[in-house]
């Protein structure tokens, strides 16, 4: 069996809102091992995009732990959950999420410069990476100049230049047409096939049929987690 | 992320918005400018006028009437109203009582409304001695000086000074003509060589002219010298003088009738009033250095609130809040230092072209004070904006619509 990569036990969620108490989760554990391609579906309100934040470092649980590569995440201290999301997580976000006015080579960059890569390299690093995801001749242009399905190659290239752990996908085939969409899911599952550790999240069955393992929420615990093939 | 890696990014931030950063700027560019523009123009009235007094000599000592107290800048009983108790034989008890005293003159002023050929100017008109010329330094441009010989004899002879001559004659020369003053005919006998330079201030001294005293005294119903005016054997013997006549005048006269004063002390009292304008106008353009300040924060707050989305994104990516806080407190910087520059730039050559007109002069100190304050401005009002960008919760700012 692979290894552990990420490991989530007894996690609770709550929001206080004017006094009421908000339960996003409840009591939800769960683990993923190296490699897998994982969907976590739910329809909206289940807690699935507050356990993805938990999940990727950008929020704090109110109780349980995250361990990630056995280690167990401190939440205490945002210096800490930037670096561990830099190091760690790759996001593919619904809205792309590119900056403006900014090229394609930049945005890929970004994380690289966060985690202190000389521009160099930098810059090498993140060649690779889009010519990986088929946008070597794009590298100059800008967000504005690309189709939706090119901008969210070029995110996806932004998730992968660091080598994460996890790459951590919130609806990514939202914004687009169905042509996109199947090939940037395509592009997923060639990911997994080179080995990569992906949790998608979703609502829609099409995008979650070509995970290999689906975990369903519901009123922030998890109902069924089912892996199939 | 190191200091050159913000600094790329705060250029590229700025340069996407190019027109609201020059805008943004300009606040700051008119505040630096003026403070050194109007910093300029004070300092250089300073040195004019020290220059002005310099050239008078600055070991001549003025005798006045009253008592006038150079401290506080004020008399008791204006030195105009005073009716003067100092006589002639003073300046004879003077010579005698000091050794230090080169030469003394005696001086009564009054009005010099000069008629020439139906062309009337006025002037600052003076009845003295001949020596009075050596003690401020005059020299004759053409024709000669008033003599002892003159004063003696009650001649109606005029010396006029470099303004008074160029009004009434242009460039011809004055000498041998007879001007009208008051409805009397005076000879002019000389032109004196001009001293100073441009007129910006009201006491020009070369807008004078001299008639032998005692003529003066008949001409203008006086009995007594309005002033006697002494210069010392050199610089170091100022203060030595001014105890002498001090002591020699309180011989015959109370304290209040008179007033000793040195050059340096009138000097020193005008010099201090004028630094006191100098920083009032530093000080006033500072505040318009301190809107644009504001200008700054209103702008870097506009754009924390426009690029939201964005910092939610770095923050997703990896960017601490001590990242995204150096990211915009260095943009503030940037935009204040870079106002602060052009402001520099365009301060300097204003006063350099204002130059043509009054004297004016940059002072290392208005200049440093200027760009050390832009860019203190930079940090003092970048910092608010910067901090509410770094403390956006991620998830909210990737939200953000």
């Amino acid at each position: 069996m692979p290894e552990e990569i990420l490991r989530i036990t007894h996690i609770a969620k709550e929001y206080r809102m004017d006094g009421v108490v908000f339960t996003a989760l409840s009591d939800v554990s769960l683990t993923i091992r190296k490699g897998e391609f994982t969907a976590i579906m739910g329809p909206s309100g289940s807690g699935k995009s507050t356990l993805m934040h938990i999940i990727g470092c950008l929020d704090r649980p109110t109780a349980g732990s995250v361990f990630i590569e056995n280690h167990k995440i401190a939440m205490s201290s945002e210096q800490e959950l930037a670096k561990i999301r830099n190091e760690h997580i790759g996001f593919v976000f619904q809205q792309f999420n590119l900056l403006r006015r900014t090229s394609a080579l930049a945005n890929v960059e970004l994380p690289l410069v966060y985690a202190h890569i000389p521009a160099k390299a930098r810059k090498e690093k993140a060649l690779a990476m889009l010519a990986e995801v088929g946008l070597q001749d794009k590298t100059d242009n800008f967000p504005s100049q690309l189709s939706g399905g090119q901008q969210q190659r070029v995110a996806i290239a932004r998730a992968l230049v660091t080598n994460p752990t996890i790459i951590l996908a919130d609806e990514p085939t939202g914004n687009l047409d169905s042509k996109s969409g199947a090939e940037i899911l395509q592009l997923f599952e060639n990911l997994h096939t080179k080995g990569a550790t992906i949790i998608l999240v979703t609502h829609d069955e099409h995008v979650a049929a070509h995970a290999k393992r689906v975990i369903r929420l519901a009123d922030g615990v998890i109902v069924s987690d089912k892996k199939g093939k | 992320m190191n200091l050159s890696e913000y600094i790329k990014l705060a250029l590229r931030a700025l340069r996407t918005n190019k027109v609201r950063a020059i805008l943004t700027m300009l606040g700051i560019i008119i505040g630096v400018s003026s403070v050194i523009l109007l910093v300029s123009i004070g300092t250089g009235l300073q040195e004019y006028v020290t220059t002005q007094f310099q050239s008078l000599g600055a070991n001549t000592i003025f005798v006045m009437p009253g008592k006038i107290d150079l401290k506080n800048m004020q008399s008791a009983g204006t030195s105009m109203m005073t009716v003067s108790k100092l006589e002639v034989s003073d300046i004879e008890d003077i010579q005698r009582g000091s050794s230090v005293v080169a030469f003394a003159s005696p001086a009564v002023a009054g009005a010099g409304i000069i008629t020439y050929r139906g062309k009337t100017i006025s002037t600052e008109l003076a009845g003295i001695w001949e020596n009075y010329f050596q003690i401020m330094n005059f020299t004759a441009e053409s024709g000669d000086l008033i003599r002892q010989s003159d004063v003696e004899r009650t001649r109606k002879v005029i010396v006029l000074g470099d303004k008074p001559a160029t009004d009434l004659f242009g460039d011809s020369d004055p000498v041998g003509s007879y001007v009208s003053l008051g409805g009397v005919r005076y000879l002019v006998k000389g032109r004196l060589a001009a001293k100073g330079s441009g007129g910006a201030m009201g006491a020009n001294i070369d807008d004078h002219a001299f008639i032998p005293y005692t003529t003066a005294l008949r001409q203008f119903n006086q009995s007594k010298p309005y002033m006697i005016v002494v210069k010392t054997l050199s610089q170091a013997d100022v203060e030595q003088a001014s105890v002498d006549i001090n002591r020699v005048l309180l011989r015959r006269l109370k304290e209040d009738d008179f007033t000793v004063m040195k050059q340096t002390d009138l000097l020193n009292t005008i010099t201090q009033f004028l630094s006191v304008i100098t920083v009032a106008l530093g000080g006033i353009a500072a505040i318009s250095l301190l809107v644009g300040g504001i200008g700054i924060m209103n702008i870097m707050l506009v754009s924390v609130t426009e690029r939201t989305r964005e910092i939610g994104l770095r923050k997703a990516v990896g960017a601490t809040p001590r990242d995204i806080l150096a990211q915009f407190l260095i943009e503030a910087i940037i935009l204040s230092l870079f106002g602060g520059i052009i402001g520099i730039i365009i301060g300097a050559l204003g006063s350099l072209a204002l130059n043509a007109v009054i004297k004016t002069y940059i002072t290392p100190w208005s200049v440093m004070l200027a760009s050390g304050f832009s860019a203190l401005i930079g940090i003092i009002f970048g910092v608010a904006p910067a901090i509410r960008a770094s403390k956006l919760d991620p998830i909210e700012a990737l939200r953000y619509e």
